[in-house]
């Protein structure tokens, strides 16, 4: 099996490693070898500890030994965004202002995934604090998509997708503000989900925009994302915002909805997200591969209709008011005081001057256009014209969601509009990168779930499928989800990732 | 900002105060950059004006909660060496901060 390893889904990974077919150490080790020839190409991670992950993973195979209990998880290695903090591992959120710190604590999903004895392989690259759709804001590093290392691997979560993607980790964590789990999934294949806001704890999650800021699972399959979300989601006392709920049942929609009856699911298709008179900037590669997975949503017996949701027009202006305002107060933390990097305190300046001078060189260009952008929108004379407004426009989307889930279980989009762009393409037009954002941005700000599986190919790229439906009801995301994963691979003879062409060495 | 500039408009210098506020220390080039582009950002997000809000509530957030409450334990906190070994510059066990009051006070 080490051949395919580096190819094979956790599930399938977490299944040799019980049988005793596979050790941690074997698979722990195919993943660091794979990184060691191909991460100098994809530029994935940002960190990566081999040692520490091998003994990490000695310990799961000696405790195996011994015949401890362990659950599924244990063994199997895993990729962190670097937004996620890990104790005494650097983590910097993409940004200078935060290189060479190393962490004194484990965020909450963090800690949950190290006791579920998953063996944390590094930390992967990002666009800094979150803030992008390409990864090419990162401070430190370009990352390429493993179908084409010319283009963008989508972001802010890049390094986690192109990672997955490109068999340098079986699966990741990711965060999603406006789609920053979604996107980046989409344009390499994978599978996304945004989790309900409040289903996975925030807690030890570098914040950007509170009020959206949400975790979730980056797989090659729908079951794995499943079980990834089960392992990181459930109430956290030290989130004030984590939902008091039981962990949802995940896995068992996937299993089910991979059976592929939809008899009964009522489908509402968003004319606003690339439906008639809504389609200007969709490629139309894109648009064809969805009207596609439509039918064949029919054809496994969901009855689909449009549904008008007028308000999503607004998403875009209103996220890019609503993100920028929370993240002008979040970032205020990077003063250069308590940690990270301080500049010019040479005796001569005064904490204001140090402030302003370890933001200037700590941030990068679009850190602090949003910063700027922020404090223009909650400032006194502009609030209610701008900020307000964004929250009420919020509220409106939010209804159109509440009045669609009296027709529909769910509803259904693109992902993003286009498949991945080329490297630099839209670098100095903050317009056009936003617009990458155009369908995954409803979900973000009504805080319910989403996910996106792959739907076929547009230009030999990847394009995604994107599933909505209820807060809480992440469960109907994975049965269509899995539905679509099991008719399409039934139909083309493999996985989507199978049919990478070209695969980066 | 005490005079409002039209709407979508964004000059240098409110850039520059902007900036101030933020404690950013931006250079010239970034101010020339940010307000073109900030300004065609501003004009993008506009468009919320176009929505009918007439007795619309404003969203804060989508959880509704308020007033989460846990009871009133006294926890342990981090060891101080371990949070000092993340600053930029500690002595004596605190955080060391550059003056903050200027010279002549």
């Amino acid at each position: 099996m080490t051949a395919d390893i580096t190819a094979s889904s956790a599930a399938d990974l977490s299944s040799a490693l019980q049988s005793g077919e596979l050790s941690s150490v074997d698979v722990t080790q195919a993943y660091l070898d794979r990184i060691a020839e191909t991460d100098a190409t994809i530029g994935a991670y940002l960190h990566v500890d081999a040692e520490a992950a091998l003994a990490a993973a000695g310990a799961v195979d000696a405790a195996r030994a011994t015949g401890e209990e362990l659950g599924p998880l244990a063994g199997v290695p895993l990729a962190l965004k670097d937004v996620v903090v890990t104790e005494g591992v650097p983590t910097t959120s993409g940004s200078k202002i935060l290189q060479g710190w190393r962490p004194p604590y484990d965020a909450t999903l963090a800690a949950r995934l190290k006791a579920a004895g998953t063996v944390l392989l590094g930390k992967t690259n990002m666009d800094e604090f979150a803030m992008g759709s390409s990864t090419e804001n990162s401070a430190y590093q370009v990352t390429r998509n493993p179908w084409d290392t010319d283009r963008i691997p989508g972001g802010s979560s890049g390094g986690s997708s192109a990672a997955v993607a490109g068999g340098l980790a079986p699966w990741s964590i990711g965060t999603d503000t406006g789609g920053s789990i979604r996107q980046p999934a989409a344009v390499t294949g994978l599978v996304g989900h945004k989790p309900t806001y409040g289903s996975v704890s925030r807690y030890g999650l570098i914040a950007f925009s509170s009020s959206l800021d949400q975790a979730g699972p980056m797989t090659r399959t729908v079951l794995d994302a499943a079980l990834l979300h089960e392992a990181i989601a459930g109430h956290d006392p030290l989130d004030s915002t984590s939902i008091d709920s039981p962990v949802p049942v995940l896995a068992d929609a996937a299993r089910r909805g991979a059976e592929g009856d939809l008899s009964g699911l009522k489908v509402g298709v968003v004319t606003e997200l690339g439906g008639e008179g809504h389609a200007d900037g969709y490629d139309a590669g894109v648009l064809a591969r969805f009207a596609e997975t439509v039918a064949l949503l029919e054809s496994l017996g969901a009855e689909v209709r449009q549904v008008s949701c007028p308000a999503f027009d607004l998403a875009l202006p209103a996220y890019y008011l609503i993100a920028p305002s929370e993240a002008s107060s979040n970032l205020a933390r990077f003063d250069g005081v308590r940690y990270g990097v301080r500049v010019g305190d040479d005796g001569s300046r005064d904490l204001d001057e140090v402030m302003a001078l370890t933001r200037e060189q700590g941030f990068g260009p679009e850190v602090k256009r949003r910063i700027i952008l922020g404090t223009y929108a909650l400032s006194a004379g502009y609030y209610d014209a701008y900020y307000g407004q964004a929250q009420k426009v919020r509220t409106l989307i939010t209804r159109d969601f509440t009045t669609a889930w009296d027709d529909v279980d769910v509803l259904v989009s693109p992902t993003s509009p286009t498949v991945a762009w080329s490297i630099g393409a839209r670098v100095d037009d903050p317009i056009a990168m936003y617009a990458a954002d155009l369908c995954t941005l409803p979900a973000s700000l009504a805080g319910v779930p989403a996910i996106s599986v792959p739907c076929g190919l547009s230009e030999g790229l990847p394009v995604g499928f994107q599933v909505m439906a209820p807060a809480l009801a992440d469960d109907r995301c994975y049965r269509v989800a899995a539905a679509l994963e099991a008719a399409q691979d039934a139909a083309r003879g493999h996985t989507f990732l199978a049919g990478m062409e070209n695969t980066p060495s | 900002m005490s005079t409002p500039s039209p709407k979508g408009q964004l000059t240098r210098d409110e850039v520059a105060h902007l900036a101030h506020l933020s404690r950013l220390a931006v250079s010239d080039e970034e101010l020339d950059l940010f307000a073109g582009q900030l300004a065609a950002v501003l004009d993008a997000v506009a468009q919320v004006g176009k929505a009918d809000v007439a007795d619309v509530a404003p969203t804060t957030h989508a959880v509704p909660m308020t007033n989460v409450m846990r009871p009133d334990v006294a926890r342990p906190s981090l060891p101080r060496d371990v949070v000092l070994a993340g600053a930029p510059a500690a002595e004596d066990g605190r955080f060391r901060v550059p003056r903050i009051l200027g010279e002549e006070a």
